[in-house]
């Protein structure tokens, strides 16, 4: 064994590829391994950040109390209306429960939120005891949704189902697809409406893109989930078209509304403004309308003429310095690697938590030579090709954030609970800001000053 | 008159947690020895969920590893995960010390680490690395009582009878690392030898600069811990610590060290009575330079003291810092509206009923409190200050209480790391800011207040006896 630290794991060498070097495919979408200290979550919490949005529903958390209390409003997503997301349920179970079983505490926790809220729908999700001691779950939520005369939807989301968050998003869209099926054989009528999703609101980002979309002339009928009820989401079946943004956590709910309701879906992307401009055209062209054609030129043209100076201004500071970005899912790293090359940026390294081998086939297309591709990466990685690669800034999630300001490098927060929408002409503008004030902070060259050197020789 | 409440027996549903779960105590007790990693046995979403919680408090790279256990090993047991998590963790970061955590989920699966961890050590002929197993199921206790636990786990590991010596043990609870160092300082100044453990004041609160250490430096070495079972007395503040997770009781009863169980040296008396027992021990006169911060410390209450009586404050956390930040609330002449902590067994409501009788106005007690039912209670007593960790934003955001951070965890301000309160002068630093809140909310408002009130259609008088 090396005296020294290392970062290197012999079993997680096929995770690691460097693009035009091997031409093999990466090892991808497994279990992580154990002790390497990965920056995945679980599978539960998969779950938790695709329904959470759900602005009027009770979110109750089947568990012990760490499950709800570390997502306790973990997300930064804004309601029009109900702040009842923001509450975190907890049946709290103690040993007792974990004993003799926890039903009867689920059912009275469920009983209680009634009681005080009247909400229309609760999800209960399940976390790993209670996958263990074989609580059913199933069978509470039936007998309680007949008793309120609501839905009581079971999430089925034990965390040690696997040690990928995108088994929750699987557990997180059945949900959703239960919720929505129209009861007794209802039909629900058809609009000329669109759903959205893989939208979560994240400061406010959804009704960004509702004002470019009415200004073409288009409607959103509801968006998964961000800023969305229960009430709008069964009203899902009817809309004309489904946009899919994130579909790491979205593209089979979409598979599955073409399947069932016959809706369409098209992928798109609201980050960086070559994105937002591309998939705006992308939905004119659906509708088929010249009108709207016409009105999202004009839209396009006028925010791209306010975006390209901006960009241009920063452009010019961030040329040639280096970017490495680790995030959750390979939707948003692909749409920031575009973002720093747009701005002039070389990616050293980059990587996600959940992508899967056609994700990562994308990322190897966009890239350029040398770059090195980690999936599942642990922070002695991460550690690792930040020194290697010489990176000016990272972009990332809150666990990665600190690391790279120890090290001296700038850091861009690009993570399910941030507070600033990135997305669309604006968010182009504020990421671009943000790039510029991280990489560019005078702190750096400070920092990394020691004064006292000579003396100490 | 004042109401004491124990609220879970009333309500099943624990909504907007005031607590959270054990392993995450015992990852921070775990970061005050040297050299140490702690290891969750459970599944992936744990030691992440825990990762994140003490990064956005500390503003640190923290890394804690995982067994990721999954389907499989939840049917068959989860030593060939643990084995091999301890493989990479050791081959990784090299540390000299590994706690091993239980999660919720190992512990209903009903692994026995002690053994794996044995059968480990003997197979993989492990010399100059100790391995800790630690039990710590979260539905048996909160973080809090997770913090103790590992702690006493530690000291029962290392300490062996040794000769007596002249140091003394110093056991803190889970306060912040700024707190550490001003109690180290007093102790200095003091003259004394000392053990203090958990010493996370380096690792938590890492300088910039220098080469990127995987394990931060710092921290209580092995050896000074094994060497606690011989010291003259140990100084705990585990005042509301449960005896049965007390690392001072176990000293105590194991290897007669005399165990001075104090409050957290908060405010002028718990200062005073800390400072008190370090000259009784050490022999020594206070010096000059104690006596000055204590008379700074005198003269900023009393020029505040009539705007400090003016708060109501609901003070609410971890019950060790939730009693000291209430002794020093009275000692000011504000009575607390509101005393809460997530925690059931740490017998809060009983160590404040003699601190609070006399007291002309009420204050209610709530012991496994969640947010809903202290939010309840802070509207009902109006409260006007909310004294706590990040968990209470709601008592501003929805009944605008101006809050005051203080505690763990505090992820919605910046330097959760640096919030001092011990000692004089960190008292002086928190009284500051807590008058300052009162002033501020004052200053901002009394205009307003006071037209509305005495030039309303009513014009009735709503001052308050």
């Amino acid at each position: 064994m090396p005296a020294e630290p290392t970062a290197c794991i012999d079993e997680r060498q096929f995770s690691i590829m460097t693009t035009g070097k091997n031409k093999s495919r990466i090892h991808c979408a497994d279990d992580s391994l154990a002790g390497a200290v990965s920056q995945r979550a679980c599978v539960y919490s998969g779950a938790r950040v695709v329904l959470n949005p759900v602005t009027d529903a009770v979110h109750l958390v089947h568990g012990p109390i760490g499950c709800a209390a570390y997502t306790w409003d973990i997300r930064g997503s804004l309601s029009s209306g109900s702040e009842m997301f923001r509450q975190s349920f907890s049946t709290d179970l103690k040993e007792r429960d974990v004993v003799f079983g926890g039903e009867a505490k689920l059912i009275a926790c469920i009983d209680e939120a009634v009681e005080k809220y009247n909400p229309p729908a609760i999800f209960v999700y399940a976390t790993c005891v209670v996958g263990l001691i074989g609580d059913d779950i199933v069978a509470v939520c039936k007998e309680a949704s007949q008793r309120h005369g609501i839905d009581v939807i079971p999430v089925e989301s034990s965390g040690f189902i696997s040690g990928n968050k995108i088994v929750g998003y699987r557990a997180a869209g059945e949900a959703l697809l239960t919720l929505i099926r129209p009861k007794d054989g209802a039909v629900v009528e058809k609009t000329r409406k669109i759903n959205f999703l893989g939208e979560y609101n994240l400061g406010g980002e959804k009704w960004l893109v509702e004002r470019y979309l009415r200004e073409m002339g288009i409607e959103i009928n509801v968006a998964f989930t961000g800023d969305s009820t229960v009430a709008a989401l069964k009203r899902a079946p009817g809309a004309c078209l489904n946009l899919v943004q994130c579909s790491g956590s979205m593209h089979w709910v979409a598979m599955s509304l073409e399947k069932e309701y016959g809706i369409p879906y098209i992928d798109v992307n609201f980050f960086g403004a070559e994105n937002t401009a591309e998939s705006l055209r992308k939905i004119a062209r659906f509708y088929g309308d010249e009108e709207i054609v016409h009105r999202t030129e004009a839209l396009i043209e006028r925010e791209m003429e306010r975006v390209r100076p901006v960009i241009e201004k920063y452009r010019k500071k961030l040329a040639g310095k280096r970017a490495a970005i680790y995030v959750g899912g390979a939707f948003k790293a692909l749409a920031i690697i575009r973002q720093m090359q747009e701005l002039g940026m070389e990616v050293m390294f980059t990587g996600t938590q959940t992508g899967k081998p056609e994700d990562y086939e994308q990322i190897g297309t966009i890239v350029s030579e040398g770059t090195v591709v980690i999936d599942d990466a642990n922070p002695a990685e991460i550690e690792k090709f930040l020194l290697e690669k010489d990176v000016d800034m990272m972009a990332g999630g809150v666990k990665e954030r600190f690391l790279a300001h120890k090290l001296g490098v700038g850091f861009v927060d690009h993570n399910h609970d941030r507070k600033d929408g990135l997305a669309g002409f604006d968010g182009a503008i504020r990421f671009a800001r943000e790039v510029y004030a991280t990489t560019c902070s005078p702190v750096w060259e400070r920092v990394k000053q020691d004064p006292f050197e000579e003396a100490q020789e | 008159m004042t109401e004491w409440k124990i609220t879970s027996r009333v309500r099943q549903v624990n909504e907007n947690q005031c607590h959270m779960c054990m392993p995450l105590g015992g990852v921070l007790a775990l970061r005050g020895v040297e050299d140490s990693i702690a290891l969750v046995h459970g599944s992936q979403g744990c030691s992440t969920y825990m990762r994140l919680a003490n990064v956005e408090h500390f503003n640190e790279p923290i890394d804690i590893a995982s067994s990721s256990l999954n389907e499989k090993q939840a049917i068959f047991g989860g030593e060939a995960n643990l084995r091999k998590a301890l493989d990479n963790v050791i081959r990784v970061y090299r540390p000299k010390v590994i706690g091993i955590l239980t999660s919720c989920l190992a512990e209903t699966m009903g692994d026995d680490i002690g053994r794996f961890v044995e059968t480990y050590k003997t197979d993989r002929e492990i010399r100059g690395l100790d391995i800790i197993p630690i039990s710590t199921p979260s539905y048996s206790g909160t973080h809090t009582e997770g913090f103790w636990a590992t702690m006493r786990a530690v000291i029962a590991y290392y300490a062996r009878p040794t000769e007596r010596h002249q140091g003394v043990n110093v056991i803190v609870p889970n306060i912040s690392p700024a707190d550490i160092r001003e109690i180290k300082r007093l102790l200095d100044l003091m003259g004394l030898e000392y053990t203090l453990l958990p010493d996370y004041s380096l690792t938590l609160d890492r300088p910039f600069g220098g080469r990127y250490k995987k394990i931060a430096p710092g921290g209580t070495p092995a050896a000074e811990i094994a060497r606690m079972s011989g010291a003259r007395a140990t100084i705990q503040f585990g005042f509301t610590c449960p005896e049965k997770f007390s690392p001072g009781h176990f000293l105590e009863q194991r290897f007669g060290v005399p165990l001075i169980n104090l409050p957290l040296p908060v405010g002028l008396d718990g200062t005073d009575l800390f400072v008190r027992t370090l000259r009784e021990i050490s022999e020594q006169a206070v010096p000059g330079s104690i006596r000055l911060e204590r008379g700074w410390l005198c003269d900023a209450m009393a020029d505040a003291h009539k705007i400090n009586a003016s708060a109501r404050p609901v003070i609410y956390g971890e019950p060790e810092l939730v009693y000291a930040l209430a002794k020093l609330c009275l000692e000011n002449g504000s009575v607390p509206a509101v005393i809460a902590s997530g925690t059931q067994n740490s017998g809060l409501a009983g160590l404040l009923q003699p601190l609070l009788e006399g007291a002309l106005e009420e204050t209610v007690v709530l012991e496994e409190a969640d947010f809903v039912t202290i939010e309840d209670a802070a509207v009902r007593t109006s409260a006007n200050l909310a004294v706590g960790h990040s968990g209470g934003r709601y008592l501003t955001e929805r009944q605008g209480i101006p809050g005051l951070r203080v505690g763990y965890p505090v992820h919605d301000r910046v330097g959760g790391q640096r919030i001092l309160s011990v000692g004089y002068t960190g008292s002086l630093a928190f009284l500051d800011r807590f008058t300052n809140t009162l002033l501020e909310a004052k200053h901002s408002s009394y205009r307003r207040l006071r037209k509305e009130e005495l030039l309303s259609e009513r014009g009735v008088s709503n001052a308050k006896a």
